[in-house]
């Protein structure tokens, strides 16, 4: 069950963030018997929570300085074998760019991004994957944000991290809507601050 | 007052390395309205030719922004990579204006986007027009209930998704795609939007590549682009 993250301050608890948790839709064995699979299709079903959600993040992010929004599309997988499931960074991540007058760079699976591209190979609890970033798709010393719907166990924003660290630019922060704390992303992302809006157990 | 550079602003030439159509849906016309005054009708045409010309720099901007990569991704094929215009933030930001100042007043209340790409420009726009956002997805990826549609691609067949009670019968739709090529994948997202009562408005794209005949594919289903390209 999605629940907004506990402001220090009860009082200052942002009420757009219940309309977010509670439209969050939790299925449970999907992919497989014992995950519970955190579906944010039906917030994107309900504009005005949809539009919460990223004004959240434009709040936060307008006048910071930062020059480009980086999102994932790639496989995720959450204690599973084989399959993953496809990450959603490329939906929230566009709309916060154009409100902070950034640029939006896809990061995704092999074999996705046409031209030259540099590769970030990382390691998932079984197996290894694989994320890609065009080549000049960021400067040297740029501000990058780096957006995705969820962080689970940080893989692949860790990777995510990477390429654009290997690329020169500086990772100021990564924004997710949810975070499931008992994976330990937040402690995977190391130096790197994570910002969430709700969280799940 | 308007810069007499406005009124001497003509259409752009086709580039050397594509064609620049322009939608002559984009463009309110000119035509002078009954007023009392002869300044305020010429005033009005103004306004027309000046938005004209507005609109005219921001189709330039956004198809200059589009990078043509060669023989990706097999040999033959010109690939229009729309990644560069997403790195050009003025550019994304006129792609999106334009497809929300046509549909804002159209009374849309879905806007449905074609995995992968089509995540980049629907959300932008449902979020502007106030509309849900429903992803069309590739089979697998969707959780929970889902009904399908199987659709031919040039060789063999794909299948595309959508959520069960994502969208209900009156629902108001506009598709969203980066790009129209065969028209094969919007032909399956209008299906699939129809199979559930829904009305699709219109299809909107970045890019057309009319040599693929996407246009005919779709038949009488409206079709507007801002770009058309040349793809083989």
């Amino acid at each position: 069950m999605a629940a907004p993250i506990e402001e220090k301050d009860q009082a200052t608890q942002d009420p757009r963030k219940e309309g977010i948790a509670s439209s969050i839709r939790v299925v449970p064995h999907v992919p497989k018997g014992g995950i519970m699979f955190q579906d944010i299709t039906p917030l994107l079903l309900d504009p005005k929570v949809f539009k919460d959600t990223v004004d959240l993040f434009i709040e936060r992010y307008t006048g910071k300085d930062i020059s480009a929004v980086a999102g994932t599309k790639m496989c995720r997988a959450l204690r599973i074998l084989e399959e993953g499931i496809e990450a959603r960074g490329f939906i929230f991540g566009p709309p916060i760019a154009l409100a902070i007058g950034a640029k939006f760079i896809p990061l995704r699976k092999p074999r996705k991004l046409p031209g030259e591209v540099i590769s970030e190979e990382y390691v998932l609890e079984y197996g290894r994957d694989c994320l890609e970033m065009h080549v000049g798709a960021v400067q040297q010393g740029e501000h990058v944000l780096v957006v995705d719907d969820l962080i689970a166990t940080g893989g692949t924003l860790c990777a995510a991290i990477s390429l654009l660290e290997r690329a020169g630019a500086k990772v100021v922060e990564c924004a997710c809507v949810i975070e499931l704390p008992e994976l330990k992303g937040r402690e995977r992302l190391k130096v790197t601050p994570l910002y969430v809006l709700v969280e799940s157990h | 007052m308007l810069h007499t550079s406005l009124y001497c602003r003509s259409f752009p030439s086709p580039s050397h390395l594509r064609s620049l159509v322009l939608s002559s849906r984009l463009f309110p016309s000119v035509a002078v309205r009954t007023s009392p005054t002869l300044s305020l009708r010429r005033s009005r045409a103004n306004r027309s030719i000046a938005m004209a010309a507005t609109e005219d720099n921001r189709i330039k901007r956004i198809a200059s922004s589009i990078r043509v990569i060669p023989d990706w991704p097999k040999p033959g094929v010109m690939f229009q990579d729309i990644t560069t215009l997403l790195l050009d933030p003025l550019a994304f930001k006129d792609s999106i204006d334009l497809f929300v100042e046509r549909y804002k007043d159209k009374g849309i209340t879905v806007v449905a986007g074609v995995e992968a790409r089509g995540f980049i420009f629907g959300p932008p726009i449902a979020l502007a027009i106030g509309a849900k956002f429903v992803p069309m997805r590739k089979p697998n990826k969707l959780p929970g209930e889902v009904i399908s549609e199987e659709y031919s691609l040039e060789y063999g067949t794909d299948v595309m998704e959508m959520h069960v009670g994502a969208v209900q019968s009156g629902d108001r739709v506009l598709v969203i795609d980066d790009l129209i090529a065969t028209g094969g994948t919007l032909c399956a997202a209008i299906r699939l939007l129809e199979r559930v009562g829904a009305e699709v408005v219109e299809s909107a794209c970045v890019i057309e590549l009319p040599e693929l005949k996407g246009r005919e594919r779709l038949g009488d289903r409206p079709l507007f682009v801002l770009i058309k390209a040349k793809g083989v």
